[in-house]
Protein backbone atom coordinates (compact mmCIF):
# COMPACT_ATOMS: atom_id res chain seq x y z
CA UNK A 1 0.00 0.00 0.00
CA UNK A 2 0.96 3.24 -0.95
CA UNK A 3 2.09 5.85 1.73
CA UNK A 4 -1.52 6.72 3.48
CA UNK A 5 -2.15 10.36 4.67
CA UNK A 6 -2.99 10.46 8.22
CA UNK A 7 -5.42 11.98 10.38
CA UNK A 8 -4.87 12.10 14.22
CA UNK A 9 -8.29 11.64 15.63
CA UNK A 10 -7.27 10.56 19.10
CA UNK A 11 -9.23 11.86 21.92
CA UNK A 12 -11.87 13.58 19.59
CA UNK A 13 -15.22 12.39 20.43
CA UNK A 14 -18.52 11.62 18.14
CA UNK A 15 -19.02 13.41 15.49
CA UNK A 16 -15.42 14.99 15.19
CA UNK A 17 -13.51 11.83 13.94
CA UNK A 18 -16.12 11.52 10.79
CA UNK A 19 -15.93 15.55 10.92
CA UNK A 20 -12.56 15.51 10.26
CA UNK A 21 -11.89 12.55 8.28
CA UNK A 22 -14.48 13.80 5.47
CA UNK A 23 -12.19 17.41 5.97
CA UNK A 24 -9.06 15.11 5.30
CA UNK A 25 -10.54 13.35 2.84
CA UNK A 26 -11.68 15.86 0.48
CA UNK A 27 -8.53 17.10 -0.51
CA UNK A 28 -6.47 14.04 -1.34
CA UNK A 29 -6.34 12.18 -5.13
CA UNK A 30 -8.63 9.03 -5.92
CA UNK A 31 -7.06 5.96 -5.05
CA UNK A 32 -5.34 7.44 -2.36
CA UNK A 33 -5.78 5.96 0.98
CA UNK A 34 -6.50 7.87 4.05
CA UNK A 35 -5.48 6.79 7.82
CA UNK A 36 -7.47 7.74 10.65
CA UNK A 37 -6.34 6.98 14.10
CA UNK A 38 -8.75 7.30 16.72
CA UNK A 39 -9.66 6.73 20.33
CA UNK A 40 -13.19 6.54 20.34
CA UNK A 41 -14.81 3.34 20.56
CA UNK A 42 -17.92 3.93 18.71
CA UNK A 43 -15.61 5.08 15.63
CA UNK A 44 -15.69 1.49 14.26
CA UNK A 45 -19.27 1.12 13.68
CA UNK A 46 -19.01 4.78 12.75
CA UNK A 47 -16.76 4.34 9.76
CA UNK A 48 -18.80 1.13 8.85
CA UNK A 49 -21.49 3.18 8.87
CA UNK A 50 -20.42 5.97 6.70
CA UNK A 51 -18.99 3.57 4.41
CA UNK A 52 -22.22 1.84 3.67
CA UNK A 53 -23.73 5.04 2.31
CA UNK A 54 -20.50 6.83 0.81
CA UNK A 55 -19.64 7.08 -2.91
CA UNK A 56 -16.60 9.24 -1.41
CA UNK A 57 -14.05 6.17 -0.12
CA UNK A 58 -14.10 2.64 0.67
CA UNK A 59 -13.43 1.25 3.99
CA UNK A 60 -10.04 -1.22 3.00
CA UNK A 61 -9.56 -2.46 6.85
CA UNK A 62 -9.81 -1.56 10.97
CA UNK A 63 -7.45 -2.23 13.27
CA UNK A 64 -7.20 -2.06 17.17
CA UNK A 65 -4.08 -1.28 19.13
CA UNK A 66 -2.52 0.88 21.96
CA UNK A 67 -0.15 4.26 21.60
CA UNK A 68 2.48 5.66 23.12
CA UNK A 69 0.40 6.85 25.65
CA UNK A 70 -1.03 3.28 26.33
CA UNK A 71 -4.39 4.61 24.66
CA UNK A 72 -6.13 2.17 23.00
CA UNK A 73 -6.25 2.90 19.40
CA UNK A 74 -9.04 2.50 16.53
CA UNK A 75 -7.07 2.68 12.94
CA UNK A 76 -9.39 2.93 9.85
CA UNK A 77 -8.03 2.81 6.54
CA UNK A 78 -10.24 4.70 4.16
CA UNK A 79 -9.75 4.40 0.21
CA UNK A 80 -10.45 7.32 -1.30
CA UNK A 81 -12.96 6.43 -4.67
CA UNK B 1 -37.23 -21.79 -41.28
CA UNK B 2 -34.86 -18.36 -39.71
CA UNK B 3 -33.17 -18.60 -36.51
CA UNK B 4 -33.94 -14.83 -34.94
CA UNK B 5 -30.90 -13.86 -32.48
CA UNK B 6 -32.63 -11.26 -30.42
CA UNK B 7 -29.79 -9.02 -29.35
CA UNK B 8 -31.93 -6.03 -28.18
CA UNK B 9 -35.51 -4.82 -26.63
CA UNK B 10 -38.27 -4.18 -28.65
CA UNK B 11 -38.07 -0.79 -29.16
CA UNK B 12 -41.74 0.23 -27.66
CA UNK B 13 -40.88 -2.20 -25.01
CA UNK B 14 -37.90 0.08 -24.47
CA UNK B 15 -39.26 3.14 -24.82
CA UNK B 16 -41.60 2.00 -21.32
CA UNK B 17 -39.73 0.72 -19.55
CA UNK B 18 -37.04 3.72 -20.02
CA UNK B 19 -40.11 6.29 -19.29
CA UNK B 20 -41.02 3.88 -15.59
CA UNK B 21 -37.27 4.71 -15.04
CA UNK B 22 -37.46 8.22 -15.60
CA UNK B 23 -40.41 8.72 -13.46
CA UNK B 24 -39.20 6.58 -10.82
CA UNK B 25 -35.43 8.41 -10.90
CA UNK B 26 -37.82 11.39 -10.10
CA UNK B 27 -39.69 10.24 -7.29
CA UNK B 28 -35.91 9.06 -5.02
CA UNK B 29 -35.47 10.57 -1.99
CA UNK B 30 -32.63 13.06 -2.02
CA UNK B 31 -29.46 12.24 -0.09
CA UNK B 32 -31.14 14.80 2.73
CA UNK B 33 -31.75 15.13 6.49
CA UNK B 34 -34.43 17.06 7.56
CA UNK B 35 -34.93 18.13 11.06
CA UNK B 36 -36.82 20.01 13.21
CA UNK B 37 -35.97 21.37 16.25
CA UNK B 38 -38.89 22.06 18.69
CA UNK B 39 -37.13 21.62 22.19
CA UNK B 40 -35.08 24.44 23.72
CA UNK B 41 -33.23 22.31 26.02
CA UNK B 42 -29.28 21.78 25.47
CA UNK B 43 -29.25 18.28 25.54
CA UNK B 44 -31.82 17.55 22.87
CA UNK B 45 -30.16 20.27 21.15
CA UNK B 46 -26.99 19.02 21.74
CA UNK B 47 -28.24 15.75 19.70
CA UNK B 48 -29.65 17.84 17.02
CA UNK B 49 -26.22 19.51 15.87
CA UNK B 50 -24.51 16.03 16.88
CA UNK B 51 -26.49 14.35 13.94
CA UNK B 52 -26.48 17.36 11.68
CA UNK B 53 -22.43 17.78 11.88
CA UNK B 54 -22.52 13.85 11.57
CA UNK B 55 -24.64 13.79 8.35
CA UNK B 56 -23.02 16.63 6.31
CA UNK B 57 -19.31 14.76 7.14
CA UNK B 58 -21.34 11.53 5.52
CA UNK B 59 -22.74 13.64 2.36
CA UNK B 60 -26.11 14.77 3.38
CA UNK B 61 -27.43 18.02 2.80
CA UNK B 62 -28.94 18.79 6.33
CA UNK B 63 -31.83 21.51 7.02
CA UNK B 64 -32.77 22.16 10.30
CA UNK B 65 -36.26 23.68 10.79
CA UNK B 66 -36.24 25.57 14.47
CA UNK B 67 -39.62 26.31 16.14
CA UNK B 68 -41.00 27.13 19.29
CA UNK B 69 -38.31 26.63 21.69
CA UNK B 70 -36.21 25.32 19.76
CA UNK B 71 -35.99 28.84 18.03
CA UNK B 72 -33.93 30.23 21.58
CA UNK B 73 -30.90 28.66 19.44
CA UNK B 74 -30.76 31.42 16.44
CA UNK B 75 -31.42 34.38 19.05
CA UNK B 76 -28.68 37.12 19.36
CA UNK B 77 -29.41 38.36 22.92
CA UNK B 78 -32.40 39.50 24.70
CA UNK B 79 -35.14 42.01 23.26
CA UNK B 80 -37.75 43.46 24.59
CA UNK B 81 -38.26 46.60 22.70
CA UNK B 82 -41.57 46.83 20.78
CA UNK B 83 -43.10 43.68 22.56
CA UNK B 84 -46.23 43.14 24.37
CA UNK B 85 -46.34 42.59 27.85
CA UNK B 86 -47.39 38.42 26.81
CA UNK B 87 -44.03 38.39 24.44
CA UNK B 88 -41.93 40.39 27.08
CA UNK B 89 -42.36 37.68 29.75
CA UNK B 90 -41.87 34.92 27.09
CA UNK B 91 -38.18 36.97 26.01
CA UNK B 92 -37.45 36.96 29.67
CA UNK B 93 -38.33 33.11 30.32
CA UNK B 94 -37.48 32.19 27.59
CA UNK B 95 -32.73 31.10 27.16
CA UNK B 96 -30.95 33.91 24.87
CA UNK B 97 -28.77 31.09 23.36
CA UNK B 98 -27.36 27.50 23.09
CA UNK B 99 -25.13 27.70 26.07
CA UNK B 100 -27.72 29.58 28.32
CA UNK B 101 -30.45 26.41 27.77
CA UNK B 102 -31.46 24.30 30.64
CA UNK B 103 -30.93 20.27 30.69
CA UNK B 104 -34.58 18.34 29.97
CA UNK B 105 -33.30 15.92 33.23
CA UNK B 106 -32.48 17.15 36.42
CA UNK B 107 -31.74 20.84 35.31
CA UNK B 108 -32.10 21.80 39.53
CA UNK B 109 -32.68 25.42 38.57
CA UNK B 110 -29.54 25.34 35.88
CA UNK B 111 -27.16 22.86 38.31
CA UNK B 112 -27.49 20.06 35.70
CA UNK B 113 -26.83 22.61 32.26
CA UNK B 114 -24.10 23.89 34.24
CA UNK B 115 -22.40 20.47 35.24
CA UNK B 116 -23.39 19.00 31.69
CA UNK B 117 -21.15 21.83 30.28
CA UNK B 118 -18.57 21.30 32.23
CA UNK B 119 -18.84 17.27 32.00
CA UNK B 120 -18.79 17.92 28.31
CA UNK B 121 -15.33 19.95 28.33
CA UNK B 122 -14.10 17.51 30.48
CA UNK B 123 -14.16 14.55 28.25
CA UNK B 124 -13.29 16.92 25.04
CA UNK B 125 -16.90 16.97 23.35
CA UNK B 126 -16.86 19.72 21.59
CA UNK B 127 -19.04 23.04 23.15
CA UNK B 128 -23.00 23.42 22.15
CA UNK B 129 -21.98 26.88 20.49
CA UNK B 130 -19.14 25.43 18.43
CA UNK B 131 -20.84 22.79 17.38
CA UNK B 132 -23.64 25.28 16.06
CA UNK B 133 -21.02 27.48 14.34
CA UNK B 134 -19.32 24.02 12.30
CA UNK B 135 -22.67 22.99 11.51
CA UNK B 136 -23.49 26.72 9.61
CA UNK B 137 -19.52 26.64 8.31
CA UNK B 138 -20.65 23.19 6.83
CA UNK B 139 -23.67 24.34 5.33
CA UNK B 140 -26.77 23.31 7.47
CA UNK B 141 -29.44 24.89 5.64
CA UNK B 142 -31.32 26.80 8.89
CA UNK B 143 -35.02 27.81 8.90
CA UNK B 144 -36.75 29.77 11.38
CA UNK B 145 -41.00 28.54 11.88
CA UNK B 146 -42.53 31.94 11.20
CA UNK B 147 -46.04 31.02 12.70
CA UNK B 148 -43.93 30.27 16.20
CA UNK B 149 -41.85 33.44 15.65
CA UNK B 150 -45.07 35.59 15.17
CA UNK B 151 -46.92 33.42 18.46
CA UNK B 152 -44.03 33.84 20.76
CA UNK B 153 -43.19 37.55 19.55
CA UNK B 154 -39.85 36.93 17.91
CA UNK B 155 -38.79 39.36 15.22
CA UNK B 156 -36.42 38.01 12.65
CA UNK B 157 -33.79 40.81 13.49
CA UNK B 158 -33.61 39.28 16.72
CA UNK B 159 -32.31 35.87 15.23
CA UNK B 160 -28.79 35.38 13.39
CA UNK B 161 -28.00 36.54 9.86
CA UNK B 162 -28.08 34.49 7.09
CA UNK B 163 -30.85 32.44 7.70
CA UNK B 164 -34.47 31.28 6.03
CA UNK B 165 -37.72 31.42 7.22
CA UNK B 166 -40.48 29.48 6.53
CA UNK B 167 -43.33 27.38 7.28
CA UNK B 168 -44.81 23.73 7.26
CA UNK B 169 -44.35 23.76 3.66
CA UNK B 170 -41.21 24.29 3.58
CA UNK B 171 -40.36 21.63 6.27
CA UNK B 172 -42.53 18.77 4.41
CA UNK B 173 -40.90 20.12 0.92
CA UNK B 174 -37.64 18.81 1.97
CA UNK B 175 -38.72 15.81 4.91
CA UNK B 176 -40.65 14.63 1.87
CA UNK B 177 -37.48 14.16 -0.52
CA UNK B 178 -35.02 13.39 2.56
CA UNK B 179 -33.91 9.91 3.46
CA UNK B 180 -33.81 10.86 7.23
CA UNK B 181 -36.28 13.05 8.63
CA UNK B 182 -36.37 13.70 12.66
CA UNK B 183 -38.42 15.84 15.11
CA UNK B 184 -36.26 17.03 18.23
Amino acid sequence: MAEATMLDARGLKCPMPIVKAKKALDPIAPGETLKVVATDPGSVLDFQGWAKTSSLFELVKQEEGTDDQGRKTYTHYLRKK
Amino acid sequence: MTTEIRTGLDPAVKAYIDEQVAALRKDLPDNRVAMVVFSGELDRQLASLVIATGAVAMGLEVSIFYTFWGLSALKKGRRLRGKTLKEKMFAMMTPTSLAKMPVSKMNFGGIGSAMLKTMMKENDVSSIDDLFAMAREMGVKIIACTMSMDVMGIAKEELVDGIGLGGVAAFLGEAARSRVSLFI
